[in-house]
Order: structure tokens, then sequence, then C-alpha cells
């Protein structure tokens, strides 16, 4: 395992994110991103969609390896791992994806209990104790016998984050927590995010294109565009950010830099023309 | 001419490209095996879905292919007075040929379409992706028991579709068209060796069961994960199988009969 060489900023800092550029085929996803996340904050990624937000909890994650650049995790360069030492740093984050990810063939206790039974030896009773403990943390402890078909988007959310805190990981990573959901799982949401990570000690990071939500619970953020870091600092900070295209983004502003119309000719031009 | 060309190159190098993943695949699935034993429950689970679930249409079509072979062979058998070889004739097809092939073929219209896509929807629902994240490697905890329940199921339903395509042509044969029925068993008896004929319709199975499920794992853990994907996925699994499994009988039958 390699370290960072400043043991100072990685007691600071649990996720050091360095000059990372990555790329699919010709596309440039991020180009040279940089951000370094504090423990026991709650970090937002923001940025507009497909702008490579997933993909940057997916490098932090090591399923994916940029192409240049480091990212490290308590200080450790998560893609200089063998297979085996980044499975084991694995267990010390936990991801909630955007769709929840439940396995479809299991109830919502045999959900949560999945990575406490894969990971420990531990005795039946023990797991029952310590999967009750997490579904009544969501508010789930009741829905514990139904299956994920039977949930709505927002529990099985819940039940997805009960699992991912199953084994008090870290770190735990949202892949747009919000998206999809009505005003009721939002702030229920919201509230068990700012709970978990204050009560449990962790840090969170969030990535979400929800300014509202987002701006009330995290403690800073981070706009990106265009695979750059734009603006960042903590949410009254951005509201007041001198950058037009935040502006823009955090208004909801439809039109700006981020132009409304998709690159085209002149209009005049187009409906002159007699064939497609 | 050239852009001719071209293309051909690509889609070679293509296809050797998806040849050498599928066989670095295989390693991995290989390097999993140990940690079955494990979890031997998942294999069990695996098991019930892959080949009781399966247990239907193999005793199904076996009775019917089985009756349908008693019948058209009797009907050639008796122009020349030979009937009472019908036991052996038919045991010697289904048990050589038609219960490995067609078990195959139907074991990956059902088992094996059913893998892929079952995978494949994982992948898409990022099912895969939350258990890597869990440190829990997908290979070894998804593919690993389907694939080995794959190929333990695929000798036995194999077995049973001989036995019931037997028992098809016998109702056929002594019960409606009047064959002797010391005759039928006492032949089959005298003409099938365990050595060459059942054992080397074993082997066979035992093959298929590898090249099915084995194309269908991988075409389910690589599949694009959208529907169009795993659609895609699933329908390459039952013709590359099927390509894959007629393309191997003819190399096993030369090597195992080509000299008799």
């Amino acid at each position: 395992m390699s370290v960072s060489q400043d043991p100072q900023q990685d007691q600071q800092m649990l996720v050091d994110i360095n000059n990372v550029h990555y790329s699919v085929g010709s596309r440039t996803i991020l180009d040279g991103v940089d951000i370094k996340i504090p423990r026991g904050k709650i970090t937002t990624i923001m940025g507009p969609s497909g702008c490579g937000k997933t993909t940057l909890l997916r490098l932090i994650g090591g399923q994916l390896t940029p192409n240049q650049g480091s990212i490290h995790f308590d200080g450790v360069n998560m893609h200089t791992l063998a297979n085996d030492d980044l499975y084991l740093m694995r267990k010390r984050m936990g991801m909630l994806f955007q769709s929840g990810a439940l396995f479809t063939h299991m109830s919502v206790y045999d959900n949560v209990a999945f990575p406490v039974r894969e990971h420990t030896n531990l005795p039946e009773h023990i797991i029952r104790a310590l999967v009750l403990m997490k579904l009544e943390a969501v508010g789930l402890r009741g829905a514990r016998h139904l299956m994920p078909s039977e949930l709505s988007g927002g529990m099985s959310r819940r039940v997805a984050l009960a699992r991912a805190i199953a084994l008090d990981p870290m770190m735990i990573m949202y892949d747009e927590p919000f998206t999809g959901q009505d005003p009721i799982t939002v702030g229920v949401i919201m509230q068990l995010i700012r709970l978990l990570n204050d009560s449990l000690g962790m840090t969170s990071v969030i990535v979400s294109h929800d300014v509202q939500e987002v701006c009330a619970i995290s403690d800073q953020l981070f706009m990106i565009s265009d695979g750059h870091v734009v603006d960042s600092g903590g949410p009254s900070q951005l509201q007041k950010s001198g950058s037009d295209w935040v502006q823009q983004f955090m208004s909801a502003m439809p039109d700006g830099p981020v132009p409304f119309h998709y690159p085209v000719i002149p209009f005049i031009d187009d409906m002159l023309l007699e064939d497609e | 001419m050239f852009n001719q060309f071209q293309i051909l190159g690509r889609r070679s190098m293509s296809v050797f490209q998806r040849l050498g993943q599928a066989m670095l695949f295989q390693l991995q699935i290989l390097a999993g095996l140990p940690g079955l034993l494990r979890h031997p429950r998942l294999l069990i689970q695996e098991l019930y879905s892959v080949g009781v679930q399966s247990l239907a249409i193999i005793v199904i079509s076996g009775l019917t292919v089985g009756m349908v072979l008693g019948l058209q062979m009797y009907n050639t058998l008796v122009d020349f007075g030979t009937e009472e070889s019908l036991g052996p004739v038919v045991a010697l097809s289904l048990v050589r040929e038609l219960g490995p092939v067609l078990t195959a073929l139907l074991f990956s219209g059902r088992a094996g379409s059913a893998l892929t896509a079952e995978i494949g929807l994982m992948k898409a629902t990022d099912q895969l992706s939350v258990m890597e994240m869990m440190a829990v490697d997908p290979v070894k905890r998804v593919v690993v028991p389907r694939f080995v329940a794959g190929v333990i199921s695929m000798p036995l339903l194999a077995a049973i579709f001989s036995a019931v395509g037997i028992l098809g042509s016998y109702m056929v044969g002594v019960g409606l068209l009047g064959v002797d029925d010391g005759a039928f068993w006492s032949q089959m008896q005298h003409k099938v060796s365990f050595d060459k004929d059942i054992w080397n319709g074993i082997i066979k199975s035992f093959v298929f069961g590898i090249i099915a499920t084995w194309i269908a794992v991988f075409e389910g853990y690589t599949a694009i994960p959208t529907t169009a994907g795993v659609s895609n996925a699933t329908t390459r699994t039952v013709v590359h199988t099927a390509f894959a499994v007629l393309a191997m009988d003819f190399v096993l039958t030369a090597i195992m009969f080509g000299e008799s």
C-alpha cells in the first residue's frame, strides 16, 4: 500500500482527489479534478447531469481507475492496491446507489444482513440484533419481511441506507439520494444523512444536483462542470459566487453560460432548407 | 473494396477480443471455485433453479422425441424385417447424440437464457456494483455457483432425457406397434456398451454443460446494462450456444466414434 507524503493532511482529510483525469474513449469526463474531503463532514459534489459526478464516486470506490492523477482514501492510494487490499478498503466505505440496488430476490431483512453475513462469522441472533438496529435507524424495522418489489422508491433507498451502514463504515457515498422522491421522503433522507453522519461520526459524500436540499445539510460543496471544479466552499459562499455558471446553476436559470439550445445553425437558415 | 477489408478486419478483431475476454472470465470463475465450498447453500439454490426447474421441459421433450423416434424407426426397420432392433437403434441415437445435443439446446433455451437475463438485470440495476462496493466479489458470489450448477445439471438432465426417450419409444414400439417386449430390452442390453456409448454420452453432455453455462454467464456479466443490451445478450446466449454445441458435437463424435 502506498501512503501519501503529508501525514498531517492525511489526518484531516479522509479523501484526497489529486489532479484526476478520466476519459471514456475520446470523451473526456474529468479533466484535472482536485477535491479534498475532510473527515466527519458532509461534502457535496454538484454539477449538471452527465458531468461525471457518479464517475467520481466510482473512482473513489476503486471501481474505475483514473487515466491520470491519484485518489487517496485514509492515506492509501486506492488505485495502486491489489484486488484483496482494495476489497479490504471497501469494507470501510458504504455507497448508496441512485436506484437503491437492493437484491431483488432477498427480503429487506436479508438485504441488510447480507454484508454482515458475508464479512463476519457472527451468530444469527447477533446479526438479527444488528439488522433491527439499522432498520430502526431508518424507520423501517416494521418492513423487514417485505420484498424489494413491495417497497416505494423512498423506502428502497432507506433500506439501502441501512444496508450501507450495516458494517459501520468510515465514509458513506450517496449517489443522487433525492432524485425522484416526494417532499416527505426528501425530508426524511436529508434528516437521516445528517443524523447518521453526526451520530456515527462518519464522513458523507453526496453527489447531487438538488440545490436546496444539499445546501441545507452540506458543510462544503464542490461545483463541477466540463470536467473541472469551477467553484467550492460552504453553501452561503456559493450562493454569493462571482461565477456566472455557478449562479445559473444555483438559481436554476434556463439560459446562461450553459445555453438553452443544443449547438445548431440559426433557426431562419434551418427553416429555409428544403430537405432534412 | 478497401473498406470491406477494414470492416472484415475490425469484426474479426472484435470476435477474437471477445473470445479472449471469455477465456479470462473463465479463469476468474476457476479461481473462484474454492470459495464455493464455504457457501454450499448457494450451490444448492442454483441446482434447484438451473436443474430441477428445467426438469419439466426435459421430461416432456424427451418423451415426445422418444415416441417420434420409435415410430419413425419402426416404419423403416419393419420394411427389412428387423423391427426387433428398435430398442438398440433408439437407445444408441439417444445416448450418443440426441440426448446430449437436444438437452443442451433445451437447457440453453430454458436455463441459459434465464441465467443471462438474471445476471444482466443484476448488472443493469447496479446489484453487481453494490456487491463490489460491499467488498463482495460478484464473480465468486453470483457467477461461480450458477456455473457449477449448470455443469452438474447438464449430464443429469441429458441422462433423464435419454431414459425418458427410451421409455417413449418403448410405449410406441412395444405398446402400440407390437414389437416384442423381450427383444426390445435384450437387444438394447446387448448392443449398447457402457464404455463406448453411455460413457461418451456423459462426456459429451458434460462438455456441452460447460459450453452452455459458460456462454450464459459470460453474456449476462458482460451485457450492456440497458433493456436492449440484456435482451440482445439473452438472444446471443441461445444462438451462440446452439452453434457451439453443434460444432463441438461434430468434433467429439469424430474423436469418439470416428474410427468405428
